[in-house]
């Protein structure tokens, strides 16, 4: 056991995963000699050389593109997109091509890669290295959507997508790197190293896909939340003094209904929270899952709780994130209706 | 160092400069081909040097020194029918014979099923007519476990790999011994076994692909190399750029082919190429060598090929092959070249058709007649009409004998999640 920021936990599952197969390869922009923008793979060239870490040309859909043959050769490519922001170029990669191997092959050849990227804002990043797109994944036949919220998940969970025989998006919340964001900007972030979720397990783990946990118990109201929101949500039941129980989903698909069904059974009330914007977001299919499964046990209407409908902004990142005082009133709504 | 007059001139801010004239209105530039429907054909812009003409470089040559390669045409087969140059010589009788074979069992399979598609057998079918050449005479030029990254008019690898007509017609009648079980359109062949990756039919994704695959055989030391496919259209597709970055970049063992068909569907080969003399020349810029050569000539594709396969294999890196052909059909069943090329366009093509182009060599050669060649053609129909029938006693795409709806939901995944597990219930399968 040893304490780890998420950026170390998952350059520690990288490291473990190269060492227990020499398949593993890992690549994209910046990413080989310097060890990225965000130092996730740092050391990792000088551990296991050039042909298994190195550095690509500023193509997103040429890395995908690479990771997708490289995939169907027999290798496992764990990529990295340097913010999500960036991915547009390689849909049509990850859509198109990785998504539908498996299928459009009859099996003759699969892809298993992971493409890690940076998600989120909270970093004055403005519109292009702040957005959320875990919908446009997760709607996607053939992928699987993976989004962490702390070190020690970080690195089970991106060890079971690099096993795993099919491709995943793997989104890391990039306002959690170094700490557990509780929403309010203007105050100092804990760091991992003075939190239990930054005890993270030395050498193989793995936390399956499709599993969620539950951060918080409470009665009086479930909280789906993914990402940083897991912990903005957190500082808003804490405020408000409202007994919610806030379901970690970790994995958006596949989706642990069965813990999300049973939380919201006990509780009659629900509140969904993700930064990304609203319409069709993944908000939209939980609580779509919710009403169907649980529509004769709520008590109020599903709430959900998302960025604004509009790009992310610079200036306005704090009136624009759904941070702990929105959640509150939502809390408080549902809570009175 | 002092700077140039020139220097000095083109920065004195007291220079003075003459006053220019009132701009002239812009004017946008749309390429056109030279002809129309209803016009003459005519290919005289297409400059084609005669057989033989075009030294043939050692494997290891500077990109450097061949780029003149990327504005000729190798070319091995003359006017009178004879191997003649550099690039001549490496096929046997026998092996020429083979080829023959191919690409007439390809061009027959080709007319039965494009037939089979007007009887309502299945939806949609693309023939090869014309470019038989180019994929058949390529494939002998590989080595067991190199992978092909093709587009759907490449079958010709599959049919002189040894891939079985009755697979073949299955995948197209989409019926219960579709080895695809039904899930993609007819053509999108996919056989792992005969170096055949599953094609997309999204244009120009597998090109990249095909430097990935090529990039992880050098990672595991592996000795395999990878060949991309991609129409003269579809390297308009960024994907075929990144394909070019990559495989300089890591110089990847790929043979990275060009079909120049000259027509995308109804745009004709100027819409993307642009200002560039050639396809060719794009491969100049990324330093990898790049060649042109006359498709419908068995004998020079395979030439071209085997010298750009033994580059990959001897680790010099990629090549680049821009294959000079034409397309004699339509694109698809679902196209009517008439509306947008002159109905006469393909006789009038200077490169002649590959079929009789191998045949009339053999006959020179000695190796080959008239009437063996009909005798064949007759034995070749004979075979594939066989193919055809035991493929549709196993369906065809709007009988009975079909894929499962059941099978619709499998192999998503690996292991299929609830969710799907749940939908599949509610589809009562």
């Amino acid at each position: 056991m040893t304490r780890r920021t998420m950026i170390e936990a998952i350059r520690d599952a990288m490291d473990v995963m190269m060492s227990r197969d020499d398949g593993v390869v890992v690549f994209g922009e910046d990413v080989g000699y310097f060890g990225g923008v965000f130092r996730a793979s740092q050391g990792l060239q000088a551990k296991y050389g050039t042909s298994r870490c190195f550095d690509t040309p500023i193509s997103e859909l040429g890395i995908v593109g690479i990771a997708v043959g490289m995939a169907a050769y027999g290798l496992k490519p764990c990529v990295e997109i340097q913010f999500a922001d960036y991915m547009y170029p390689a849909y049509d990669q990850i859509v198109s091509e990785a998504a539908r191997l498996r299928y459009r092959s009859n099996g003759q050849f699969t892809c298993p890669l992971v493409v890690r990227m940076p998600t989120g804002g909270g970093i004055f990043g403005g519109q292009t290295h702040s957005q959320s797109p875990e919908a446009l994944f997760t709607h996607v036949c053939g992928i699987k959507t993976v989004v962490p919220s702390n070190p020690r998940d970080a690195k089970g969970l991106l060890i079971s997508a690099i096993e795993d025989p099919d491709p995943v998006i793997f989104l890391e919340p990039k306002r959690l790197y170094n700490g557990p964001f509780d929403g309010h900007h203007d105050r100092t972030v804990t760091p991992w190293s003075k939190h239990d979720l930054g005890e993270v397990d030395d050498g193989h783990f793995a936390i399956p896909l499709g599993s969620a946990a539950i951060r918080r118990e409470g009665n009086a109201v479930t909280i789906l939340a993914y990402g940083t929101m897991v912990h903005v949500a957190e500082t808003a039941a804490n405020e408000t003094g409202i007994d919610a129980e806030i379901i970690d989903l970790r994995s958006l698909l596949p989706l642990d209904l069965d813990t999300i069904e049973a939380s919201v059974k006990k509780t009659g009330r629900c509140v969904i929270v993700h930064e990304a914007t609203l319409t069709s977001g993944f908000g939209a299919e939980l609580c779509a899952l919710v009403q169907t499964r649980c529509f004769y046990h709520l008590e109020a209407p599903i709430l959900r709780v998302a960025g604004w409908d509009t790009p992310y902004p610079h200036a306005q990142e704090w009136d624009y994130f759904p941070g702990p005082a929105r959640i509150g009133r939502a809390l408080i709504e549902t809570m009175e209706a | 160092m002092p700077d140039s007059d020139l220097t000095h001139d083109t920065m004195s801010p007291r220079r003075e400069v003459a006053p220019s004239p009132a701009p002239a209105p812009l004017k946008l530039h749309v390429p056109e081909p030279a002809v129309r429907p209803g016009g003459t054909p005519d290919f005289s812009n297409i400059r084609i040097p005669r057989a033989g003409q075009v030294d043939r470089p050692s494997v290891d040559v500077d990109p450097e020194a061949i780029r003149d390669l990327a504005f000729s045409v190798i070319r091995v087969l003359n006017r009178d029918s004879e191997a003649v140059g550099p690039w001549a010589g490496a096929l046997s009788d026998s092996e020429l014979l083979e080829g023959l074979r191919h690409m007439m069992t390809l061009r027959a399979f080709d007319a039965r099923m494009q037939m089979a598609q007007r009887q309502g057998k299945t939806s949609f079918y693309m023939q090869h007519m014309g470019e038989e050449a180019v994929s058949c005479a390529f494939r002998k030029a590989l080595l067991p476990g190199d992978m092909n990254f093709p587009t759907y008019r490449q079958a010709g690898l599959l049919i002189a790999g040894g891939y079985s007509l009755v697979e073949m017609a299955c995948q197209i009648y989409s019926n219960t011994h579709d080895p695809l079980k039904g899930r993609q359109l007819p053509v999108m062949y996919s056989s792992r076994e005969h170096g055949f990756f599953s094609i997309s039919g999204n244009l120009a994704t597998q090109y990249i692909q095909a430097v990935g695959w090529a990039m992880a055989s050098a990672i595991k030391n592996d000795t395999k190399i990878a060949v991309g496919w991609i129409g003269d259209g579809a390297t308009a597709e960024s994907d075929f750029h990144a394909a070019l970055v990559f495989a300089s970049t890591y110089r990847a063992p790929v043979v990275l082919n060009i079909v120049n068909n000259q027509w995308a569907i109804s745009t004709f080969q100027g819409i993307a190429r642009g200002g560039s003399g050639t396809f060719a020349a794009r491969g100049l810029g990324f330093g990898i060598p790049a060649l042109r050569v006359d498709g419908n000539d068995y004998l020079a594709v395979h030439a071209v090929a085997k010298w750009a396969c033994e580059r990959a294999r001897r680790n010099l890196g990629p090549t680049l092959i821009e294959h000079v052909t034409y397309r004699v059909g339509a694109h698809s069943t679902s196209d009517d070249p008439a509306g947008y090329r002159p109905k006469t366009e393909s006789d009038a093509w200077p490169l002649g058709d590959p079929v009789i182009r191998l045949k009339n060599h053999l006959i020179v050669r000695g190796a080959w007649s008239e009437e063996r060649h009909k005798q064949t053609e007759a034995e070749i129909l004979d075979t594939v009409i066989s193919a055809q029938k035991e493929a549709e006693s196993y369906g065809t795409l709007h009988s009975e004998q079909r894929p499962t709806a059941r099978d619709m939901f499998e192999g998503v995944f690996a292991e299929m999640p609830p969710h799907l597990r749940r939908q599949r219930q509610e589809a009562g399968v």
